[in-house]
């Protein structure tokens, strides 16, 4: 069984949005039909996004962080917004677990962003069809297009790679190795939805010295209190300072 | 929850239409088993007729809530397991049903189906009256689960929201039935008002036990869960979008908390204090009933709206700065 997911990287996200225009530029030319914007120039503009990126202060302060928070479906492997569609517009494809609307099928009756804790869905109000991520669909699987660009397309926008792409459930993929090595979450883990998207946490780099790294204990001037002083055109005892 | 006044005027019109005929049913068993008065045909066909009236308004104040109406035959696919599903189906066939027990009464054709061990003659109308009464409580199971079963909306996630539709569609249903027996049937009359009393009481209570469970539960999301961070003090920035987007727009009310404090003593009032006064005078002035039914249908629409105001749901964390 194949889980195609995305892992996000909140330690190499800048908040740049680039996920989210080239989101909506992927997915506002398809043969879907355009995600539609309202008043995009004037006041209040509102439109259909399958990506947003948020924003949170983490602490107060002046100890405080800024998290930036890319968010789109979860493709879940248990998604509750599926079994309560009343027409089978949203379904999850077995093959590779992508959760999709069917937009010939929906009936914009918004059951199913009720039963959805992400916000994940969003209606267009144009179309008046409910829409959501694809992970790239009918991008991921266009054998017209080279193998480095199947992918989709906030990930190919991601300017610090914080966005990976790939089986969650091959523990040998880049995607499953991030989620087990650097701490990859899911998000509001007590639904059990079992989000197939994971998120990898802010971490510090930090480097540990201890006090006897700070001075060399065998240094040979402790030994006898005499500076070395070789002459000019001799090596210096380390190759780097001279005097 | 934003409430939609499609929805509101789903359940509540055919909250009273469930009612009503399931009132004018109990009354033909009553009468069946010798302990009323049976009335005449026209009485349970016109009473029935004017359930479906009901019933009809409310399944076109549905095709409001959708974004694609013209595609809502699909919506029967999915029954296996969607509540929503479930209810297109058993509306109109509930609907129908009612429909037949209408004709059948009218047009007074009436023949015996079987005659029960103790001379008891069981014709058609009862069949299709039991039918019909297993179709409405059905009707009822399916409204109050399309809500109940959102394990995320914890103030609807409970048997109360199931009980609380049958209990506060019934009183409705059975003030209607005492106010239509008051003009066609003053006699039985009071048969109605007795069991509108029961009834509304009993959905009195249920109403104010799910507003105390509601009161007392605790969010299971909180910010922490819904990013996955660790800290006390977590503050959202920016949602991502300059004006408001559809997540701004479906899942709040929009209205200030005052008001929201307001319509709860508000719906209370009118939906079961008033109702309950004026059924108790109406059993002497029985023009009162027809303003018990309309004062408590305005009340039920304002609980309705409270119902779906209340519910919070865990992805507005994700949704509380525009920016």
């Amino acid at each position: 069984m194949t889980q195609l997911a995305l892992v996000i990287d909140l330690n190499v996200c800048v908040g740049c949005h680039a996920c989210v225009t080239s989101c909506k530029e992927w997915n506002t030319s398809g043969s879907a039909g355009p995600l539609c914007d309202e008043r995009p120039y004037d006041a209040n503009p509102t439109g259909t996004f399958f990506n947003r990126v948020q924003t949170f202060e983490i602490g107060q302060y002046p100890h405080s962080e800024t998290l930036h928070f890319p968010k789109s479906c979860l493709h879940c492997e248990d998604p509750p917004c599926v079994p309560v569609c009343p027409t089978g517009a949203s379904y999850k494809r077995k093959e590779d677990g992508i959760v999709l609307v069917d937009y010939d099928k929906c009936i914009g009756c918004k059951y199913c962003t009720w039963a959805c804790p992400y916000g994940a869905r969003e209606f267009d109000e144009k179309a008046k069809v409910m829409k959501k991520c694809t992970l790239c669909v009918d991008r991921i699987y266009d054998m017209s297009m080279p193998e480095n660009d199947r992918k989709p397309s906030c990930v190919k926008a991601c300017p610090t790679s914080a966005r990976l792409f790939g089986d969650i459930h091959d523990p040998e993929s880049a995607v499953s190795q991030a989620i087990r090595e650097d701490g990859g979450y899911a998000l509001m883990p007590e639904w059990g939805t079992h989000p197939a998207n994971h998120y990898l946490p802010r971490r510090k780099t930090k480097l540990k010295i201890h006090m006897d790294e700070l001075e060399r204990a065998d240094n040979p001037l402790k030994v006898d209190g005499q500076l070395p002083k070789p002459a000019k055109g001799e090596s210096t005892m380390d190759d780097v300072s001279a005097w | 929850m934003k409430p939609a006044f499609s929805v509101i005027f789903l359940t509540t019109l055919l909250g009273a239409g469930q009612g009503l005929f399931l009132a004018l049913f109990t009354h033909q068993t009553y009468a069946l088993f010798g302990l009323l008065p049976m009335q005449s045909d026209a009485y349970y066909g016109f009473g029935s007729a004017l359930a479906l009236l009901f019933l009809g308004g409310g399944l076109i104040a549905s095709f409001f809530h959708l974004g694609r109406p013209e595609r809502a035959w699909r919506s029967a696919a999915k029954w296996r397991t969607s509540w929503l599903s479930r209810e297109v189906i058993v509306l109109p066939a509930f609907m129908g049903v009612v429909f037949i027990y209408a004709v059948v009464h009218v047009f007074g054709y009436l023949p015996e189906i079987v005659t029960l061990p103790s001379g008891l003659v069981i014709d058609l109308s009862v069949v299709i009256g039991t039918v019909g009464t297993l179709l409405a409580f059905a009707l009822f199971v399916c409204t109050g689960m399309i809500y109940a079963c959102l394990r995320f909306l914890r103030e609807w996630n409970s048997p109360l929201t199931v009980i609380n539709y049958i209990l506060m569609g019934g009183s409705s249903g059975f003030i209607l039935a005492a106010f239509f027996s008051a003009t066609y049937a003053p006699t039985e009359t009071d048969f109605f008002v007795g069991w509108a009393i029961i009834i509304t009481l009993l959905a009195f209570a249920g109403r104010a036990a799910s507003l105390v469970r509601n009161a007392r539960l605790k969010p299971k999301s909180t910010m922490q869960t819904a990013i996955g961070v660790k800290h006390p003090y977590i503050v959202q920035r920016s949602m991502g979008s300059m004006g408001g987007n559809f997540n701004t727009r479906e899942f709040f009310h929009g209205k200030s908390a005052s008001f929201l404090r307001a319509i709860k003593p508000a719906f209370l009032i009118l939906a079961f204090v008033v109702p309950l006064a004026l059924l108790a005078l109406g059993l002497f002035s029985p023009a009162l009933l027809g303003v018990a039914f309309i004062l408590q249908y305005l009340g039920l629409m304002a609980e309705r709206w409270f119902f779906f105001a209340q519910a919070n749901h865990p992805q507005n964390l994700y949704y509380q700065t525009i920016g």
